[in-house]
């Protein structure tokens, strides 16, 4: 942290007095919060909460990094948002409702996708990461880049009613890599998008970030290094779990190139064949055409439910089962709801034998 | 003996519920677990990333299992 070197003007020691009654933090540790620089990397279900009680707490400097805009699906959890925002830039919606609770912090949006090209130079500018990003690639690419330039982080994740709460890498603590070293495969670990999550997951497990992030810059009470804590909201048990560092996981001096390749979310250049992308342009040129074309649709059916293009469904996950449902010698367009999961299933088809599959760019959200 | 599993995320889905109890043989070690389960649940199997926490303590696969000790399968999780 930054010595602590802000003062306060009248009208925030009103505002903090709460904390400023506290011994445990005073006006010393006020001044610690306002000197604080704290990049949240998703302003999703997680990052909302977090932000939020980061905000109010005074905390100096807080970077919104998330490149994506509000859905209508994201209101049911992600509380920062009103309807009326549904189409706006996450971030910039995020420092205006952020900016109106709290005048007195800066707020710095990041409207980007955290890539091995930009991470370390946007860290950089930051004492400590809070990871509530929503995918495996993402979470390697933030943990790698913490450990490089020696930054806390605090992790947390959901799943369905369950989250997992921890801080890595912080005083030679252990990292993500020493709690998992190898990514799961793509579709063992299903995200929210395909499989649900209870809306009020996100505040419970986003609030205990905010209670790490806090405690590491004050200083104070024991934080949960070392402690992977089991949130099990169905059962409401807080299990914590010991484990400990893995030297060769502290040592990291560069990013790997390509997360995603590492997280198999998309086939690498030297592993399975990647398909060509089509722009929803030319697939409706194409769908107007009459020319002969296999649709596939490989999203969950109750996404398919609210809306499709009359793509035939199979759910990724159930396509290797049922490839052979598909014909190789006629073209396939396959797609999903943002591009990811039909470049997965791109590269099965491809391996299936299929002989001219296209991936639909960006998914439905461009068509 | 048997064995007292906590299941947690996917494994939980997979498995039905979220404790099951192995019965007597039970399996000595945390890797002999895992080989019981996955063939009891072979989709287990198709996990690439799974720790196992012994008594709340992450858990190598020679270590020894006995009765009274708490046992919880963790995958890792990444919604946000």
């Amino acid at each position: 942290m930054k010595p602590a070197e802000e003062t306060l003007s009248a009208a925030e020691t009103n505002r903090y007095s709460r904390h400023l009654l506290l011994p445990e933090i005073g006006l010393v540790g006020q001044q610690k919060l306002k000197a604080a620089r704290v990049l949240v990397v998703g302003c999703g279900g997680l990052g909302c909460p977090v932000l939020q009680y980061l905000a109010a707490a005074g905390v100096g400097t807080l970077g919104l990094l998330d490149f994506d805009t509000v859905d209508d699906s994201n209101l049911q959890r992600q509380v920062l948002y009103a309807t009326t925002d549904v189409g706006r830039p996450k971030a910039v919606v995020a420092a205006e409702k952020l900016h109106a609770q709290n005048p007195f912090i800066e707020l710095r949006t990041h409207q980007v996708h955290l890539t091995a090209a930009n991470a370390l130079e946007l860290f950089a500018d930051y004492d400590l990461v809070v990871d509530c990003s929503d995918n495996f690639a993402t979470r390697y690419l933030v943990n790698d880049a913490c450990v490089i330039l020696g930054k806390p982080l605090v992790f947390g994740a959901i799943f369905k009613f369950e989250g997992q709460v921890s801080v890595f890498n912080y005083q030679n603590g252990p990292t993500y890599r020493c709690l998992h070293p190898t990514p799961p495969a793509p579709g063992e670990a299903p995200s929210c998008a395909e499989i649900g999550v209870l809306g009020v997951l996100p505040g419970l497990v986003g609030t205990l970030q905010a209670t790490e992030a806090l405690k590491i810059i004050l200083g104070i009470g024991e934080v949960l290094s070392g402690r992977l804590l089991l949130v099990d909201a169905l059962g409401m048990r807080f299990q914590p779990i010991r484990f400990r560092a893995v030297t060769a996981n502290q040592q990291f001096t560069a990013l790997a190139a390509d997360y995603a390749a590492f997280c198999g979310e998309t086939p690498s250049a030297d592993g399975a064949a990647q398909a060509p992308e089509i722009s929803a342009e030319e697939l409706k040129t194409w769908q107007h055409s009459g020319r002969p074309l296999q649709l596939l649709d490989v999203r969950e059916p109750h996404e398919y439910a609210q809306y499709h293009i009359g793509g035939r469904l199979i759910p990724l996950g159930e396509l290797p089962d049922n490839l052979a449902k598909i014909r190789v010698d006629v073209p396939v367009v396959v797609h999903c709801a943002s591009g990811r999961r039909s470049q997965q299933a791109a590269a099965l088809l491809l391996a299936h034998g299929c002989v001219t599959v296209y991936s639909l760019r960006n998914g439905l959200a461009d068509y | 003996m048997s064995l007292k599993v906590s299941l947690f995320g996917i494994t939980r889905d997979i498995v039905g519920t979220s404790v099951i109890e192995l019965p007597a043989p039970a399996p000595a070690t945390v890797g002999e677990l895992l080989a019981e389960m996955r063939k009891q649940y072979p989709a287990l199997g198709e996990l690439r990333s799974c720790a196992v926490a012994v008594n709340n303590e992450y858990a190598s696969l020679d270590q020894p299992l006995h009765t009274v000790d708490e046992i919880a399968l963790i995958p890792p999780v990444a919604g946000g």
